[in-house]
């Protein structure tokens, strides 16, 4: 099957997924309500359509970021929770939920990804190497994480801690058009920036001196790709809390049929994200009682096991 | 165009490696660079691609510094084939001898005829036709030293520099490698060689560049720098140097310099 068969196969999900999360819910919302009076027409018009293009977008940048990370580290362990995006952007809105700044959690949380983001630069930029690149990363990982459970830990009454709590276990629910319109710039440019690493990321593949004589511009690259990092997962971080393993797992799974090629799996990954964040955001609606399990959580509960079941699958491929 | 080395020092994480070597490479010819382990050899040609930082002098391509030049444009004038073969990635052969072309042709752009075409020679020099769709995990050692030499001369760079580009190659492939690169130089090319092996050297090389400790130790046509006393110098070896059927330099290790 030819690559863009493929890619059309897996947009072709997106949209059955995209589709399926404006229908599935504690309430069906049967599709002939889509084009008749319906009062239901008010829930996929005020609640599902912001929540499922969000999960679209969501998913899709942090499915490419993902895909950037792993190719631009040559390392397909790496996701943004390696380099300390997510968990930097998560300590800025749990400061302004601890603190009561109830109107200024996408701002922090955006201010604190691109303090980390600069910070990050500051110490790779000299080196410019995966390895300094992957060490920075996860020293402001732990440095945020430590910073958030102290935060947790002052903070003022339990309703704030709960709601923290709430929060960083990242979840796509009640959030509306307000929520995610701010949120699309940065998106947007973010994305766009981890998509002109494409050639450089081919190059990679051959290491660095060999992408450097190539014609490579490494400090460009690692800016473009802090950058578009900084800005699509500070961001989503930012609506939805942490939702993890969507940008380690989907270039993992798409590679078998995209090929390993880094460039090749931007797109794919883009999609494949899209698509996992909206089937596990339909299915985290359907959880029996009245809750919703987290969409974090959720991500978590799938991806884990799933993922040790790739690698031990891998591994037996690899020693028999 | 030459390429020129004048009086070039390079200093590595506080230690001179490189001290002080002027050489002019010809285009046209083969240039073996030669020398212990630890002489500079690597450096040297890294410097030679300005993929390290120069303390002292300076690399000139023609009138230009090269360390000056767009990194691009410099990527269509010299290209290098490092020591170290990593491919990061399961790609097929095929993805990464196209990577070769990524200078020629803008970012995103795909690969046009001519690009086609250069890929394809190189293809038919280095004997990879075979190789093109199979994941390069699965290539031996050899394989994959001739697909990656196949990445760089589908560049067709006005230099080639090579580190160590027959290591891990069986005796018939190194002939094979060495003699395309000799009919890349014939073509105008010039071409400058990292070699271990001291026969292949005097079989291929047209000029040698013997260093020792970051300085040369000897230069110039091979069969004058190819000599028992210089390799004596260099490598601590006895040589016997004998000419071949073709009149180029023998050189076989006799065994460690004694008194």
């Amino acid at each position: 099957m030819s690559r863009t068969a493929k890619l059309a196969l897996l947009a072709a999900l997106v949209v059955l997924l995209f589709a399926a999360s404006l229908t599935a819910g504690k309430i069906w919302v049967p599709f002939s309500a889509w084009w008749s009076a319906d009062p239901l027409w008010r829930i996929v018009l005020e609640l599902r359509l912001p929540r499922a293009v969000l999960g679209l977008v969501l998913g899709a940048v942090l499915g490419l970021s993902g895909a950037v990370l792993q190719g631009y580290l040559r390392n397909p362990l790496a996701d943004p929770a390696v380099v300390g995006v997510s968990s930097s952007a998560a300590l800025g809105a749990v400061a302004a939920i601890v603190f009561g700044w109830a109107g200024g959690v996408f701002a922090c949380a955006m201010l604190a990804a691109a303090g980390s983001m600069a910070l990050l630069a500051a110490l790779t930029w000299r080196t410019q190497s995966a390895v300094g690149f992957i060490l920075a990363g996860t020293v402001l990982a732990s440095l945020s994480g430590a910073l958030t459970a102290f935060l947790i830990s002052i903070a003022p009454n339990p309703y704030a801690t709960a709601e923290v709590i709430d929060w960083l276990m990242g979840a796509l629910t009640d959030r509306g058009w307000a929520d995610l319109l701010p949120a699309l710039p940065f998106l947007g440019i973010g994305a766009l920036l981890l998509l002109l690493t494409a050639p450089a990321l081919d190059a990679l593949t051959l290491g660095e001196a060999a992408a450097r004589s190539m014609g490579v511009r490494l400090g460009r690259l690692q800016a473009l790709v802090v950058l578009g990092t900084g800005l699509t997962v500070g961001a989503s971080v930012a609506v939805t809390g942490v939702v993890g393993f969507v940008g380690l797992v989907v270039p993992h799974l798409l590679r078998p049929i995209f090929g390993h090629r880094p460039a090749a799996l931007l797109l794919p990954s883009a999609l494949g994200g899209a698509a996992l964040v909206l089937a596990a955001d339909s299915l985290c609606r359907l959880a029996p009682g009245p809750g919703e399990v987290r969409l974090g959580v959720a991500m978590a509960l799938i991806g884990a096991p799933f993922f040790l079941a790739l690698l031990l699958r891998q591994r037996r491929l690899a020693w028999i | 165009m030459d390429l020129t080395i004048d009086r070039l020092g390079v200093t590595l994480a506080g230690r001179a490696v490189l001290h002080d070597i002027t050489a002019t490479f010809r285009p046209g010819r083969v240039t073996a660079i030669l020398g212990p382990n630890g002489a500079g050899k690597s450096t040297l040609v890294k410097a030679m691609a300005a993929l390290v930082a120069i303390q002292s002098g300076a690399i000139r391509l023609g009138e230009r510094d090269v360390a000056a030049l767009d990194p691009r444009d410099r990527a269509r004038r010299i290209g290098y084939l490092p020591q170290d073969a990593a491919i990061h990635w399961n790609v097929p052969a095929r993805d990464v001898i196209a990577l070769g072309r990524a200078q020629h042709h803008a970012p995103f752009a795909g690969l046009s005829e001519g690009d086609h075409a250069a890929i394809a020679d190189a293809v038919a020099a280095t004997a990879t036709a075979d190789l093109l769709n199979r994941p390069v995990n699965e290539l031996s050692g050899g394989e994959r030293a001739r697909v990656l030499l196949a990445r760089v001369l589908a560049g067709a760079p006005q230099w080639l520099l090579a580190d160590e580009p027959l290591a891990s190659l069986d005796p018939a492939h190194q002939i094979d490698i060495l003699d395309r690169l000799r009919a890349r130089a014939a073509a105008g090319a010039g071409v400058a060689i990292v070699l271990h092996d001291l026969v292949q050297a005097g079989r291929a090389a047209d000029d040698v560049l013997l260093l020792k400790a970051g300085r040369v130790a000897a230069f110039g046509p091979a069969a004058q720098v190819l000599t028992p006393a210089n390799l004596r110098a260099v490598f601590a070896i006895d040589v016997s140097v004998t000419a071949d059927s073709a009149g180029r330099p023998l050189c076989i290790p006799i065994g460690r310099a004694t008194g």
